[in-house]
């Protein structure tokens, strides 16, 4: 056991606190696309390191070595600062890594440096409405038709499908093919022509995805990453970043001091809600539930280090984290009694109805990006050798 | 960076499976559950020849001077075997107290034999705990009196004994006033009892007048506790896994079906936390002391939690047999049944942590 980062990473850390002292005037104000700073804000980090660190100076990253540890301290002090840490979203955060593995030269000279300065940006067409858990069962079509790629069909949950440039797309290529090795991986601008986004409102209000219509969509042949038939392989490489970046125990954490504040302040007759019993007890109890969930990802990111296996450790925490925050969130609204119904604006409301939202959303998220049921399978089948369910018989 | 365990501290896990293995598997602890003997010497004995007594005593007083870090390994390693052994007190907080707040004539009186398994010492400081009903213990200047219940590592040669202001003593078994009373519990494979003083002869650990140390006394006792759940619940867990393969019925494996796999993933779900928060505590206790107290309340309040849910879904997924005495699961279920309840339960221990840091 050591839990030190050493001095050289002690001295990483002192620097890149002292980076955002000194600029954190020049960063956008939210984390929303902000036209006029947020490019700016995003090269500056970028040439300082402390966004696309690792990837290679010829694509337009900073060319460090990988380190995990930078990584983190990057990310931790950016968070205690509160200052935006550069643009994220489905292109830099899951496309680019998997390219830098399986893109061809040409596509990564294309598509990682615009990427990166945020002068394009990616959504992920997936998920269908007859394949939602069993992915690989997805109908969308698309034919070769002389050079060009025809796609046909419909995906759903596309997440910035409204605002995004381009579209990183699972296609069923090969319909004669076993449904696995029938896929391809596409990208194309969501400017082609054929394409329609409907947005679908959501319990919160919000709309946070789409459905995507595809007619006769032409694209030309070379924008397929991998080879024909090779897309299940590919969309994994890239639902490997996605998975690890649900649950944040750290972000839950954030949102754990938050409701300390709330039980602090809110009464009933007169009483802190924090000093009636049941409550405190139900806040100790998320408390001691949080902080499992921080150890554990602290024994995730020395397995990383170490190159040790913690694999069952990975693969709880998309189920664990989600069910946590939602059930962080639902005693904020118990404590607030009556005043926890309301929600947009209006008099009364506590921290702009965030509580009933992120109450919401994270229902979204405990069924999003693999169901909570699909995640049981997978620790079960996966994580304890269990059998899997015999298949039906077609 | 590291967080996570050694080659020694694997090793050291491995070596006491090992002999737990051959020497105490199940018909060894369930003679000990039914036969109601005193101490399983044969068990004690080979866990001294593989130093475990002695683990946290200094070398100077004839132990290994490992951490507690590695005492709680230990202790999981026992939980998962369910072995009939003393540990908690003689070998973790009973040497503790000693070196935390005895004299140096009484370490080196003490120590030695506790090192070397000659002594064993049981602990009654649950008072300190929570206390039950009005007992507790009163110390007149010269003697104890009045009663404390839930003595661990009950079959011992000496007890560690806190009075209601939380000053340690060390109380000989066959001191004159002292009565002992075996209690019966749902946990067969450690023996719990009662210490009723009737003016009994008793020595002061001279540096207890210090209250910290008693409260770290129970948070050692508490990690170990803790830990030891860890370990019996992941044998219950990978018994149902196992059970769920060969068990078949409808022409299937039952662990090819969704409702009792998704019964052992939320086992694995909550219990594999619990590993990481097991280390954590215990190694903050030693290194990070600003962390030490809320966290080892926490990890005994939740990993308690988790236990019961374990406990009793892992006999779920067994079915009727299961409820049976046929596969000796309920050793496991009531081992960390008992182990909720001792030194404070989670409902207590999460308002300590609320009082810990001034929420309560």
């Amino acid at each position: 056991m050591d839990l030190s980062y050493g001095s050289q990473y002690e001295a990483f850390r002192q620097q890149t606190r002292a980076f955002i002292e000194a600029h954190r005037h020049l960063a956008p104000q939210d984390l929303r696309f902000d036209r006029e700073k947020t490019p700016v804000w995003q090269k500056l980090l970028i040439d300082n390191g402390y966004a696309a660190r690792s990837i290679p100076k010829q694509y337009g990253g900073f060319g460090a070595e990988p380190d995990i540890l930078k990584t983190r301290i990057i990310a931790e002090e950016f968070a205690r600062a509160q200052v935006s840490p550069g643009m994220g979203g489905q292109g830099i955060a899951y496309l680019v890594p998997m390219l830098l593995d399986m893109g061809t030269e040409e596509q990564k000279q294309r598509f990682i440096p615009p990427t990166l300065r945020g002068e394009i940006t990616w959504c992920e067409g997936y998920s269908e409405p007859n394949a939602g858990s069993d992915l690989a069962s997805l109908t969308t079509s698309a034919v070769l038709d002389g050079n060009e790629w025809v796609v046909n069909g419909q995906k759903i949950w596309t997440s910035t499908a409204e605002s995004a440039d381009w579209m990183f797309c699972l296609v069923r290529s090969e319909p004669d093919a076993p449904k696995h090795q029938g896929l391809s991986f596409l990208l194309f601008s969501m400017r082609t022509e054929g394409i329609r986004v409907r947005p679908l409102g959501t319990m919160t209000g919000d709309s946070h995805f789409n459905e995507v219509f595809f007619t006769n969509v032409r694209l030309p042949q070379d924008q397929i990453v991998g080879r024909r038939g090779q897309g299940w392989e590919v969309a994994n490489a890239v639902l490997l970043h996605e998975r690890d970046n649900l649950g944040d125990p750290d972000a839950t954490l954030l949102r754990f001091n938050a409701l300390v504040d709330l039980m602090k302040r809110e009464t009933v007759d007169g009483v802190r809600v924090l000093d009636n019993p049941v409550f405190r007890d139900r806040l100790m109890k998320i408390q001691g539930a949080v902080m499992a969930m921080r150890f554990n990802d602290l024994r995730l990111l020395s397995a990383k280090l170490n190159h040790k296996d913690a694999s069952l450790a990975a693969m709880i925490v998309k189920l664990q984290g989600t069910e946590l925050r939602h059930e962080l969130e639902g005693l904020a609204i118990d404590a607030l009694g009556e005043l926890g119904i309301l929600y947009g604006d209006g008099p009364h409301l506590r921290a702009g109805g965030s509580w009933q939202f992120m109450y919401m959303l994270y229902l979204g998220l405990i069924i999003g990006g693999g169901t909570a049921q699909i995640q049981k399978n997978i620790i079960s089948e996966r994580g304890l050798g269990m059998p899997r369910e015999p298949k039906l018989k077609t | 960076m590291e967080f996570g365990l050694s080659k020694e501290q694997t090793l050291l896990q491995d070596s006491v499976a090992r002999y737990l293995d051959r020497h105490a598997p199940l018909e060894r602890v369930r003679r000990y559950a039914d036969d109601n003997e005193p101490r399983a010497q044969d068990v004690w004995d080979g866990l001294c020849d593989l130093g475990i007594p002695g683990m946290l005593i200094c070398e100077e007083h004839g132990g290994i001077g490992l951490s507690v870090l590695d005492a709680a390994l230990v202790s999981e390693i026992l939980g998962s075997r369910v072995a009939p052994a003393a540990f908690v007190a003689s070998a973790v907080m009973v040497p503790l107290a000693i070196a935390w707040a005895g004299s140096k004539e009484q370490q080196s009186r003490w120590l030695e034999p506790l090192a070397a398994g000659r002594v064993l010492a049981g602990a009654a400081v649950s008072e300190a705990a929570e206390a039950r009903h009005d007992d507790a213990v009163r110390w007149d200047g010269s003697k104890l009196h009045g009663k404390a219940l839930f003595a661990l590592d009950f079959n011992a040669d000496v007890y560690l004994v806190a009075d209601h202001n939380r000053a340690l003593y060390l109380v000989d078994a066959a001191a004159p006033g002292l009565e002992r009373t075996q209690l019966s519990t749902i946990d067969k494979t450690r023996r719990f009892g009662e210490l009723i003083f009737n003016g009994a002869p008793a020595e002061l650990l001279p540096l207890s007048s210090d209250r910290e140390v008693c409260s770290r006394v129970l948070d050692a006792g508490r990690i170990m506790l803790a830990a030891d759940t860890l370990g019996a619940a992941q044998t219950m867990l990978n018994r149902a896994v196992e059970y769920s393969k060969q068990r078949v019925q409808f022409g299937r494996a039952i662990g090819s079906f969704q409702a009792v796999k998704h019964m052992c993933a939320e086992m694995a779900a909550e219990l594999e936390p619990c590993r990481a928060m097991m280390w954590y505590a215990a190694y903050a206790f030693e290194s990070i002391p600003a962390e030490a107290q809320l966290t080892t309340c926490h990890t005994k309040a939740h990993i308690s939690e988790v236990g019961t849910f374990v406990a009793r879904t892992a006999t779920e997924v067994h079915g009727g047999i299961g409820f049976t005495d046929e596969l000796g699961l309920h050793l496991w279920f009531k081992r960390i049944g008992a182990n909720r309840q001792l030194l404070g339960g989670p409902q207590s221990l999460r308002e300590e942590a609320a009082r810990i840091q001034q929420l309560a």
